[in-house]
């Protein structure tokens, strides 16, 4: 017999699994639908809806500086960022032009969250490969950070710090050194995260060539954030549309040109040291200005539609806001990284194996709920 | 009948012997003896049991900057205890179409294999439970049962996630078997014995068996090393149970104590891989250099107890540490890599053997 032959008269029998949603590799409530044959995976199919809070309707219902409140209970490890779009989007429709000490440190205060994001990131996916200690060490250094939001505005996670025309409150005493300390004790962990996991011959065996997602597939299915410059597309907003106090920096657009699991993972190590520099290059002269440009108690946007787009730690938020001229808005829609990116999961992932599935799931660093509105 | 004579304090044990002896006929002794002798061994393996889990839970908190259990019993030394108690007290749940029979019996195949294997390691010059001449073919065999336990608690589940877990556990064993086997035998064919007792004495005057080897034997400790930690089931190649794949694979269904059996399983097995690879390579419960040989009170288990613990920490090492392997890497690795490697370093060692290179 040939080996075709033998092939045909083995038969296998494909079966149904529910990863989800309550699996320790979804992140949260995300259904996985696999169809599986054998290890083998044969279509992944995302079932969505089990934790919807229904958060653009609810939009509708409040006031602009109402909203903001709600975007940082979307991507929960991005909050800074996400207030961030939502204040920016009604400081355009307003016309409103913040001081730059506002810009510096909006700036500052993102990139930090952006840190925090792919050290829990990291954490997690040495976690989803098997190595649990990574997760311990990335909370060591998030805990710095943490600590440091939590003086500048109360919160840990969920801030609230940013309001229509500037920051709630100026930053704390201690801030500066603080932020100082931190980047001179992370700039000492980064490296050891490298030793712990990027060296190591199963890690790379494990992500090198894994759920190839190309460029052009990258660009067709709307990807953003690290996982589109895994694949090469460059797609930074921070670089392209600068907001804030970006154009005056000066950084690299971290690109890797494989897309495989293994250069989506080296994207955001290299953008922690990036994070680093432009908090570096900010940090000593944060300018005096207003902290808070005075809006009416009752914030109205202008008839028209308005939208403006941030980088999130994990890719492109886009916020569209129609306004029809009264408190609120008529219509809010949140373009979020991650629902674009699990898009394209089925894609990539077909042919592949479970623990390959978990792997690349992994390096596309999903937070649920910022899909799941 | 020479067994249970250790070699401490008093002669403990041969007063015992004795007195037995000298209370009731020749039969009965014999029976009462052999239940001690059981009851010793099911403490023994207990203890190490929960001491493992410990031993585990603190080099993990070592590792990862937590401090570990520190609450119940002073430095958290009852943890564990407090831990079985609630295991113990727990509830048996099982899913609805479960194979009751297979579901049952699944723990105890598991379970006892470790407990039979435990049996023949030749712990100090007199506490060895079991001293047969085919004491490494005894290894074998036994250690060959447990996958069945695994692979019907998969089975018998009616879990997806269980049965992907069985099946891996089936070619990961039944694989990492033969590196496990073709090391050993490198060592057999250097000792020229299977017998555990006479291995340990042949250290006594040639020095340990890695240095009277040469290469062929160190490159031996190092296969029995990755196969033997793959035989456990334990990080890097703990794909059976893989968290974030399946869950907990083949014993998701498990409660209780049911599930404790299979967890208990799990490190008395690293605590048999680690004696073999003691017994094999570092000379069981001979003392480095002989330092103590000459002092006829000191407890040569100590040496044997000592050179196991380093064993199985360097395992638990590697588990804080490495991401696991995919399924298709753990094959290749072992058929690809190691067997060739461990049948040339077998042929290796014959020629060594052959033209009497050995110490």
């Amino acid at each position: 017999m040939t080996n075709q032959e033998v092939k045909n008269k083995i038969k296998t029998e494909e079966y149904f699994v529910n990863m989800g949603p309550q699996h320790p590799a979804a992140h949260g409530v995300l259904r996985l639908l696999l169809t599986i044959d054998g290890e083998i995976i044969k279509n992944v199919e995302p079932d969505l809806g089990y934790i919807h809070r229904s958060i653009e309707k609810m939009c509708e219902r409040d006031s602009y500086q109402q909203i903001v409140h709600l975007t940082d209970r979307m991507d929960y490890l991005s909050s800074h960022i996400n207030n961030e779009a939502v204040c920016l989007t009604v400081e355009k429709a307003l016309e409103l032009e913040v001081s730059d000490r506002v810009k510096v440190i909006r700036t500052i205060i993102s990139e930090l969250t952006r840190l925090a994001s792919h050290q829990l990131w990291w954490g997690v996916m040495g976690m989803d490969l098997g190595a649990l200690t990574t997760y311990f060490y990335a909370f060591r250094d998030r805990e710095m950070i943490n600590d440091i939001f939590e003086e500048t505005c109360g919160a840990r996670l969920t801030m609230n710090y940013n309001v229509p025309g500037g920051l709630m409150f100026d930053i704390h005493p201690n801030f500066v050194k603080r932020t100082k300390e931190f980047i001179k004790h992370f700039k000492t962990k980064l490296p050891e995260y490298d030793r712990l996991l990027t060296g190591n011959v199963i890690f790379e065996k494990r992500t090198k060539g894994v759920g190839i997602l190309t460029k052009e597939d990258a660009i067709s299915y709307g990807v953003s954030g690290p996982v589109a410059r895994g694949s090469g597309f460059a797609s930074d907003v921070r670089k392209h549309h600068p907001y804030s106090a970006y154009d005056r920096v000066d950084f690299k657009e971290i690109l890797f040109t494989e897309g495989d699991t293994y250069s989506r993972y080296k994207v955001r190590i290299a953008e922690m040291w990036e994070s680093m520099s432009i908090i570096e290059q900010l940090i000593d002269n944060i300018p005096e200005g207003n902290i808070k440009e005075t809006t009416k108690a009752v914030i109205k946007l202008p008839k028209g539609e308005f939208y403006q787009r941030v980088e999130t730690a994990r890719g492109e938020l886009g916020v569209y806001i129609n306004s029809t001229g009264t408190k609120n808005p008529y219509r809010v829609k949140f373009r979020s990284p991650g629902f674009s990116n699990l898009s394209v999961l089925n894609h990539i992932t077909k042919g592949v194996k479970i623990a390959d599935l978990v792997a690349t799931m992994a390096s596309f660093d999903f937070v649920i709920p910022d899909i799941d509105r | 009948m020479n067994f249970l004579m250790m070699n401490i304090p008093l002669n403990i044990t041969k007063t015992i012997h004795d007195w037995i002896f000298s209370i009731m006929p020749e039969m009965a002794a014999n029976i009462t003896e052999w239940v001690l002798i059981a009851i010793v061994y099911l403490a023994l393996f207990a203890v190490a049991g929960l001491y493992l889990v410990l031993l585990e839970r603190k080099v993990a908190a070592w590792f990862q900057l937590r401090l570990g259990p520190n609450r119940v019993g002073p430095w958290g030394l009852f943890q564990t205890m407090a831990d079985a108690l609630k295991l113990v007290s727990k509830e048996l749940t099982s899913n609805d179409r479960i194979d009751k029979f297979l579901y049952n019996l699944a723990p105890y195949f598991v379970i006892v294999t470790s407990l039979m294997a435990m049996a023949v390691f030749p712990y100090s010059k007199q506490f060895q439970g079991f001293d047969i001449n085919i004491g490494i073919f005894f290894l074998f065999a036994i250690s060959s049962i447990g996958v069945i336990g695994i692979l019907v608690a998969g089975w018998s589940s009616n879990n997806k996630f269980s049965l992907i877990g069985a099946m891996r556990s089936g070619l990961q064993t039944i694989s990492y078997e033969l590196s496990v086997g073709l090391s050993i035998l490198t060592m057999v064919l250097l000792t020229g014995t299977l017998q555990l007792s006479e291995i340990v004495e042949i250290q006594r005057t040639g020095g340990w068996l890695i240095l009277q080897g040469h290469i062929p034997a160190i490159i031996a400790f190092m296969i029995f090393m990755i196969a033997g930690t793959a035989e456990t089931n334990r990080a890097p190649f703990d794909l059976v149970e893989a968290e974030s794949e399946l869950g907990a694979g083949f014993h998701t269904e498990y409660s209780g104590m049911k599930f404790a059996y299979f967890f208990l399983a799990e490190f008395i097995n690293m605590f048999i891989i680690a004696s073999i690879a003691v017994v094999l390579f570092f000379g069981a419960w001979l003392s480095p250099f002989g330092i103590t040989e000459g002092i006829t009170w000191f407890p040569e288990v100590i040496w044997f107890l000592i050179k196991v613990l380093i064993i199985i920490f360097l395992m638990m090492w590697f588990r804080w540490t490495f991401p696991r392997l995919r399924v298709d890497q753990l094959l290749t690795l072992e058929w690809k890599y190691l067997l060739p490697l461990n049948l040339v370093n077998l042929l290796i060692m014959a020629i060594v053997i052959w033209l009497n290179w050995t110490i």
